[in-house]
């Protein structure tokens, strides 16, 4: 493992920091934003879809002061939205009417650009309160908050955890306690090498970065191990995930159990292989096996997508049938084998394999977004600022100039990254879930078919043609 | 004779799965905006959230019984017993008493000093609606018998069965009731027959 030539200008107290920081940030977003989010989504979405209600009854009892006052609550949110614009648009004439161009850079208490820095508060306030209010009915139900359904599916975890956790008589003591922890940790170990966010340097936090060239002082990339390896590592993960499955499979002293954990463990291996031979076009084209890397190239040109749809959606499906979702979710064919590897557990284990599942719809989401979606990369914002065909956005010298200075500042431009990648993350695990909920089981040997007649020749296929696609254009 | 079954024909596309799996995702995601950000009326939501809303039981639905009222508020009930001989469950206990000497029905028709029905026992098949003669019991009233842990809150005693309204929220029935006396009275009763 290379060390960031740059961050060795930070003493070891600060890199100890700096990656607990970074940690903490994946496991929170994995455990705190994907998993509850995407169980929330995945109940919605299901009920949506089936034109159910769906679970949403679980609630926290509100005062009724609260309850009875719902709508003045809503009217107040609006009523701050209109106050909020009102001053936005005060203060926007306040400025065009003066026209001397003075107000923004005259300092009022000592800080400079007051007024442009309070019309870009106000003018997000506005809208934040309009989505409150729009959102706050669906936030109740009768006398309860119920976050839309959210809570109700958080007490069925606190109910999963209080119920008996039993252990099958004749069960293998050890490794039936050891698969659930086994399960979870590839969910969690590939947070490892994904980049969420472009390289950060913290003395130039509210400065705007030249676009070219070194940027003096010290830098922390957005990613916990930046490793040479980086996409193997991502295999070998992947591949530790049969280890859970098959274990508890084989440790539950079921037949059942141990059918799926059979189908788990095979299905996994075969799908192994064409999720590496499918993502080994990309490599070819990036030029690299680290994920940082693969995400500036995207940067610099475009979105892997574009070049290669195909890689794409072999990838795509070889990941969902690798992290055993449906439609390839025989190894827990409930009409077959009851609910497979994971039928005799119960409580706080079963709930283990629920939340790894989830976290694997988030885990991988982020892997297809870095893959093929640019990572942290979003359209027209490079390292100095908002630029398009040439143009810069640059309102230097105008009335407008703090405009601009936010919008070009490194701090923003690293937030706007994060938070796109997390957007696009997000979006393609809504895409994943509402795959689970479209499309039919495929039969066990039409799962084997697909894997080894289909997918891995179109893979090699595309090695080949993208092989001679890169010798012909260099 | 066999004959030959017409497979549909299988385009590529179709082969290939990726193109229907896109057109399912479409029917998928299009009900989901519907149900998700449509007009109220518009959403095809079937289901109710269900101990906060409730569904409307159909009219003919049998709920907890009742027993109807006359003009007086007496209950139109003239102990005949044949809902009780007509109950397969046996879940009806009536005790017949005579009207006091004097009373213009007395001699005509008897009452219930007690009416019990035992709603654990009762399978809810109606026959007692149907053999009574009188309108007396109905099943109109649209609710459930209400839960409660012990065993005896589902005696319903005649109080009980009297102060279950049906379901349009009154007590009687929409079938006259002829009082002896009344011009429209057509029988006889017991006294004036000469036994």
């Amino acid at each position: 493992m290379e060390l960031d030539p740059t961050s060795a200008e930070l003493g070891l107290g600060w890199m100890l920091l700096a990656a607990t920081l970074k940690i903490s940030f994946v496991l929170g977003v994995s455990l705190l934003f994907f998993a509850p989010v995407f169980v929330l989504f995945e109940r919605r979405q299901s009920a949506m879809v089936q034109d159910r209600v769906g679970p949403m009854q679980g609630g926290i009892k509100m005062p009724r002061i609260v309850i009875d006052n719902l709508l003045n609550l809503q009217l107040g949110a609006y009523a701050m939205a209109a106050l909020t614009g009102l001053i936005f648009v005060g203060l926007f004439l306040r400025v065009a009417l003066a026209g001397d161009g003075t107000i923004f850079v005259e300092p009022v208490f000592g800080i400079h650009n007051t007024y442009g820095a309070f019309m870009i508060v106000f003018a997000l306030l506005a809208p934040v309160h309009v989505v409150l209010g729009l959102i706050l009915p669906s936030m109740f139900h009768d006398d309860r908050l119920t976050i839309y359904g959210g809570l109700h599916a958080l007490f069925d975890a606190l109910k999963a955890f209080t119920k008996e956790d039993f252990l099958p008589p004749k069960a293998d003591k050890l490794l039936f306690r050891l698969a659930p922890v086994l399960a979870m940790i590839p969910a969690f170990a590939l947070g490892a090498v994904l980049p969420f966010g472009p390289t950060l340097h913290f003395d130039h936090l509210f400065e705007q970065l030249p676009a070219m060239g070194p940027i003096d002082g010290p830098a922390i990339s957005l990613q916990v191990a930046s490793l040479d390896i980086g996409i193997l590592y991502m295999f070998a993960i992947a591949g530790t995930g049969i280890i859970g499955a098959a274990i508890a499979g084989y440790a539950s002293d079921n037949k059942f159990s141990l059918l799926g954990g059979l189908r788990a463990a095979s299905q996994m291996v075969s799908y192994e292989v064409c999720i590496g031979l499918a993502l080994v076009p990309m490599f070819m084209i990036y030029d690299s096996l680290r994920l940082e890397e693969m995400v500036r190239f995207q940067d610099e040109h475009v979105w892997g997508v574009l070049y290669q749809p195909f890689a794409f959606v072999l990838f795509l499906t070889a990941s969902i049938a690798e992290y055993k979702r449906v439609p390839f979710d025989a190894p827990e064919g409930e009409s077959e084998i009851v609910a497979g590897y994971f039928l005799e557990y119960s409580s706080g284990k079963w709930l283990m394999f629920m939340i790894s599942e989830f976290l694997e719809v988030g885990t991988s989401s982020m892997l297809i977004a870095v893959l093929f979606f640019g990572g942290w990369s979003v359209p027209f914002l490079h390292r100095g600022g908002w630029e398009a065909f040439g143009y810069r956005f640059d309102l230097n010298g105008t009335d407008w100039a703090i405009l601009s200075e936010v919008a070009n500042s490194h701090i923003f431009v690293i937030l706007v990254s994060i938070v796109a990648f997390l957007a696009k993350a997000f979006l393609l695990g809504v895409l994943s879930i509402q795959i689970r909920w479209t499309l039919p089981r495929f039969r066990y040997d039409q799962i084997m078919q697909l894997c080894w007649k289909l997918v891995l020749p179109i893979a090699l296929l595309n090695i080949l043609v993208t092989g001679i696609a890169i010798l012909a254009f260099q | 004779m066999a004959y030959k079954i017409h497979k549909p024909a299988r385009t590529v596309a179709d082969q290939s799965y990726v193109v229907e799996a896109t057109k399912g995702l479409g029917v998928t995601f299009k009900r989901l905006f519907v149900n998700l950000f449509s007009k109220e009326e518009n959403k095809k939501i079937a289901t109710v959230r269900y101990p906060d809303e409730t569904r409307e039981y159909p009219e003919r639905f049998r709920g907890v019984h009742r027993l109807t009222h006359r003009a007086d508020g007496s209950p139109r009930c003239v102990a005949c017993l044949c809902c009780s001989t007509a109950c397969p469950a046996q879940c009806i206990f009536i005790e017949p008493a005579e009207y006091k000497e004097g009373d213009p029905r007395h001699g005509y028709e008897r009452f219930p000093k007690v009416f019990v029905i035992d709603e654990l026992r009762c399978i809810f098949c109606g026959y007692c609606v149907e053999a009574c003669p009188c309108d007396a019991i109905r099943m109109d009233t649209g609710v459930h018998v209400p839960g409660s842990a012990s065993r005896e809150d589902f005696i319903f005693d005649k109080e009980t069965l009297m102060s279950i309204p049906g379901r349009d929220g009154t007590y009687v029935t929409a079938n006259p009731r002829h009082e002896p006396g009344d011009p429209s009275f057509p029988g006889i009763s017991r006294d004036h027959g000469g036994h």
